[in-house]
C-alpha cells in the first residue's frame, strides 16, 4: 500500500513464460473465433436448407445463447480466474441477464400472452 | 496545488473556481446538498401552492392547466432532482470515509456526474420561463404527454436524459469505489450498513436507469421526428411507454429508499449504544429488496388490463417484499431494544420513521391486493401511501443525517433546540397532511385534480390536510435557518462528536484534510471505530502503511464544460421541430463544445500529484495544532 515500495523489473524466465501466456491466450482466442463463425454459419445453413420452423427456431436461439457465452467469456474476458474481482464481475453480468430474462419471461408469458 | 493551505482565506472567485473544479469527494457532496436542497424548496412550494388550491372547494387560486405542471413538476423534481442529489450527497461525503478511502474510483467522473446532473435539472426548471412546465405527472405517460402542447414535456425529456446521465455515472462511479477501494481488512461483511445499501442502490441504478433511458429517447423521437412508438393510431402502443417507465420506475423508489435505511442503520446503533441488531440478515434484506425491486413494477398497472394472470403473480411479487422489509425493521426494533437510548435529533427523527414508514408499508400491501387496487386507484389514498413511504422514509433520514453528518460535512453542529422543534413541527405537520388523505382517497377523492365541489364531504380533510403543508414548509424553513445559523456557531474541532460512533468515518478528526487518511487504516472488524475504541487507541484507527507519499487527482474544469455543452445542445434539440433555424447550429455547437472536452481528456494524460510526507505533516499541524492528528 505503501508508495515507497520498490518495484522489481522481471525475470528472464518471467519474461519467457509471459510470452508463452499470450500466445495461448491468442490460440485461445482465435479457435473461439473460428467456432462462432462456424455457429454463424450453422444458423444461416438451418434457414437456407428450409427446415421446418419448429426445428428452426428453437435451433436459433439455442445457438444464440452459445453466443452469448463464448462472447462474454472469450471476448470480454470473463474467463480470466485470476483478473482482480472477477467474481464480483461475473455476478454483476449474471444478475443483469437474469433480471432481463425475467423482462422477457414475463412479457412473452403473462403480459402479452 | 500541493501546497493548500486549508485555513486561508480565498477570494470569492477562488472560492467559485475551486467549486466548479473540484473533483474532491466532500466537496462535491456539499455541492449535491444545496444543489438537492435547493430543488427541495422549489417542489416544496409547488407543493404549498397546490395545497393552498385544495385548502377550499371551488377554489381559483390557480388555474387547472398551472395546477398540472405544478403537480408534475413536484414529482418530477422530488425523485430525480431533491431526493436522489440529498442521498448522493451523503453517499459521497459518508462512504469513502466509511470503507477507508481517499477519493472514489473516479473523482473526474464524480465531477462529471454532479454537473451533468445539476444542468440538467436547470435546464428542466427553465421550462417555467420559457413556455410552460410539464403537464403529464411525474409518470409522463404516453397517451397524456404525445399530446401536450408546447415544449414542456420536451423539457422533461431532454432534462431528464441529462440529469440521468449523470446519475448513471455517479452510481457506477460509487459501484467500483465500494468493491475495488476498501483499506485492507474492510471485508463485504465487515461494511457499515450504509455503504452496503449505497452498493445495492447504486446497482439498482445501474440496472434500472437504462430502460428509462430508452423510454426517454423514443419518446423524443416520437415526439421531435412523428415516429409512432406509443401512438395506438399508427400502431404503435402506448403501453410500451408504461412498462419501461415503471421498470424503471419501481426500482428507482427503492434507489431512493435503500439508501435511507442505511442511514437509519448506522444512527440507531449510535444512539441505541448497541451493536446493529442482526448485521448479515441486513445485508440480506437490502439485496433481496433489491432484487425483487425488479419483478414488481406491473403492480403499477393492474387497472391497465393486464388479465387476472399477470395481476396475481405481480401482486404475490409485491407482497414478497414485505418480507425483507419486516426483516429490516424487526432488526431496527430489536437494536433499540435493551439499548441505552439516547435521545438527540437524529434519534428522535428515527423513532418517528419507524412507525410512520410502517403505516405508509401496510398500506402499500393493500394496494397489492389487486382487486383493492382497483378501487384505490387514482385515488387520493395512493398519494397518502406513497408519501408516507417517501416522507416518513427519506424526508427523515435526510434530516435526521443533516444533524448527524452535519460536523463531519461542515465542522460545525445544528442547534439541537431548534432541531427538535423543527422536528415536531415537521412531523406533525406531516401526518396531518397525509393521514387524513387516505380518507379522502377511500371517501372517492380522485388524485391529480385541480380543484372539486363543495358538499361531497371532502372540505374538513382537505382544509386539515393544507395545514399539514403549511407546517411541513415551516418546518423546512427552519431547518434551513438552522444550517444558516451553523455557519456563525464554533467550529466543532473533534473525533466523534456523537461520543458513540461505531464504523470509520468517526474515527477522523474534524476537519477532515482533503486526503481524508494519513494513512490507510487497517479494519480489525465490523464497527471499526468501536473495536479501536474500546482497546483505547486514542488515534482512533491502527494504520495498514507507514507515513509516505499520497497520490491525489487534480482538479478539473472539464466535466462542467462537457455538461455545459450537452445543456447547450438541449436547446437546439427542444426547438428543432419549431421549424427555428438556429437549432441545428445550436445543437452543432453544443455538443462540439462536448466532444472538445472528451478529446482533450483523452489525449491529455492528468495523472494527478504526489503530496509528500512533509507536505502532509504540515497540514497536518496547520489542522490539529503542534504534533498533528495524534
Amino acid at each position: 500500500m505503501s508508495h515507497d515500495t520498490e518495484i522489481q523489473g522481471r525475470s528472464q524466465a518471467e519474461y519467457e513464460f509471459g510470452r508463452r501466456k499470450s500466445a495461448e491466450k491468442m490460440r485461445k482466442q482465435v479457435i473461439n473465433f473460428a467456432i462462432m463463425i462456424f455457429l454463424t454459419f450453422i444458423a444461416f445453413a438451418t434457414v437456407v436448407a428450409d427446415f421446418a420452423p419448429t426445428f428452426i427456431k428453437p435451433i436459433i436461439l439455442l445457438l444464440a445463447g452459445i453466443q452469448v457465452v463464448l462472447q462474454l467469456y472469450s471476448f470480454m474476458h470473463m474467463d480470466e480466474k485470476e483478473a482482480p474481482y472477477i467474481g464480483v464481475i461475473s455476478t454483476f453480468v449474471w444478475v443483469g441477464a437474469i433480471i432481463a430474462f425475467t423482462f422477457f419471461l414475463a412479457f412473452n408469458t403473462i403480459i402479452w400472452w | 496545488m500541493s501546497s493548500v493551505a486549508v485555513t486561508k482565506k480565498k477570494g470569492v472567485g477562488a472560492v467559485i473556481w475551486d467549486y466548479l473544479t473540484t473533483v474532491d469527494h466532500k466537496k462535491l457532496a456539499v455541492l449535491y446538498l444545496f444543489s438537492g436542497l435547493l430543488f427541495f424548496a422549489i417542489a416544496g412550494f409547488e407543493a404549498l401552492l397546490m395545497r393552498i388550491q385544495l385548502m377550499f372547494p371551488n377554489s381559483d387560486f390557480i388555474s387547472a392547466g398551472t395546477f398540472n405542471e405544478l403537480l408534475t413538476m413536484h414529482g418530477t423534481t422530488m425523485l430525480f432532482l431533491a431526493a436522489t442529489p440529498l442521498l448522493f450527497a451523503f453517499m459521497n461525503m459518508v462512504v469513502p470515509l466509511q470503507i477507508g478511502a481517499r477519493d472514489v474510483a473516479f473523482p473526474f467522473l464524480n465531477s462529471l456526474g454532479f454537473w451533468l446532473f445539476f444542468l440538467g435539472a436547470t435546464f428542466l426548471h427553465l421550462s417555467f420561463f420559457m413556455g410552460g412546465a410539464p403537464d403529464a405527472g411525474w409518470t409522463s405517460y404516453a397517451s397524456l404527454s404525445l399530446y401536450s402542447p408546447g415544449h414542456g414535456i420536451d423539457f422533461y425529456v431532454l432534462g431528464l436524459q441529462i440529469s440521468g446521465a449523470g446519475t448513471l455515472i455517479s452510481a457506477i462511479n460509487f459501484i467500483v469505489t465500494i468493491i475495488t477501494m476498501r483499506a485492507p481488512g474492510m471485508t463485504f461483511m465487515r461494511l457499515p450498513l450504509f455503504t452496503w445499501t449505497t452498493l445495492i442502490s447504486s446497482t439498482l441504478i445501474l440496472f434500472a436507469f437504462p430502460p428509462l433511458t430508452v423510454g426517454l429517447f423514443l419518446m423524443l423521437v416520437d415526439r421531435m421526428f412523428d415516429a409512432n412508438f406509443f401512438d395506438h393510431t399508427m400502431g404503435g402502443n402506448t403501453i410500451i411507454w408504461e412498462h419501461l417507465f415503471w421498470i424503471f420506475g419501481h426500482p428507482e423508489v427503492y434507489i431512493l429508499i435503500l439508501p435511507a435505511f442505511g442511514l437509519f442503520s448506522e444512527i440507531i446503533p449510535v444512539f441505541a449504544r448497541k451493536r446493529l441488531f442482526g448485521y448479515s440478515s441486513m445485508v440480506f434484506a437490502t439485496i433481496l429488496i433489491g432484487f425483487l425491486g425488479f419483478m414488481v413494477w406491473a403492480h403499477h398497472m393492474f387497472t391497465v388490463g393486464l388479465g387476472a394472470t399477470a395481476n396475481a403473480i405481480f401482486a404475490i411479487a409485491t407482497m414478497a417484499i414485505a418480507v425483507p422489509t419486516g426483516m429490516k425493521v424487526f432488526n431496527w426494533i430489536l437494536t433499540i431494544w435493551g439499548g441505552s437510548i439516547k435521545v438527540t435529533v437524529p434519534m428522535i427523527y428515527a423513532l418517528g420513521f419507524i412507525p410512520s414508514f410502517v403505516a405508509g408499508g401496510v398500506t402499500g400491501v393493500m394496494q397489492a391486493t389487486a382487486p383493492l387496487d382497483y378501487q384505490l386507484h387514482d385515488s387520493y389514498f395512493i398519494v397518502a401511501h406513497f408519501h408516507y413511504v417517501i416522507v416518513g422514509g427519506i424526508v427523515t433520514a435526510i434530516f435526521a443525517s443533516f444533524h448527524f453528518y452535519w460536523p463531519l460535512l461542515f465542522n460545525r453542529a445544528l442547534n439541537e433546540k431548534l432541531g427538535y422543534l423543527t422536528f415536531w413541527i415537521f412531523f406533525t405537520g406531516f401526518h396531518l397532511t397525509f393521514f387524513v388523505q387516505h380518507f379522502l382517497g377511500l371517501m372517492g377523492m380522485p388524485r391529480r385534480v385541480f380543484t372539486y365541489m363543495e358538499g361531497q364531504g371532502w372540505d374538513l380533510f382537505n382544509f386539515i390536510s393544507s395545514i399539514g403543508a403549511i407546517m411541513m414548509a415551516v418546518g423546512v424553513l427552519l431547518m434551513v435557518v438552522n444550517m444558516l445559523l451553523s455557519i456563525k456557531s464554533k467550529p466543532v474541532n473533534c473525533r466523534d462528536y456523537w461520543g458513540d460512533g461505531r464504523s470509520l468515518e468517526w474515527a477522523i478528526q474534524t476537519p477532515i484534510p482533503f486526503y481524508n487518511f494519513k494513512q490507510l487504516p487497517l479494519i480489525r472488524g465490523f464497527d471499526a471505530y468501536w473495536i479501536e475504541k474500546q482497546e483505547g487507541n486514542t488515534e482512533g484507527m491502527t494504520y495498514a502503511e507507514p507515513l509516505g507519499d499520497i497520490h491525489m487527482p487534480n482538479n478539473s474544469i472539464l466535466p462542467f464544460i462537457m455538461s455545459l455543452g450537452l445543456f447547450i445542445a438541449a436547446f437546439g434539440a427542444l426547438y428543432h421541430p419549431d421549424g427555428v433555424s438556429w437549432s441545428i447550429p445550436v445543437m452543432v455547437i453544443g455538443l462540439g463544445i462536448t466532444v472538445l472536452a472528451m478529446i482533450i481528456r483523452s489525449v491529455k494524460d492528468d495523472l494527478g500529484y504526489h503530496l509528500h510526507k512533509e507536505e502532509i505533516l504540515a497540514i497536518e499541524e496547520e489542522l490539529y495544532g503542534k504534533g498533528g492528528n495524534n
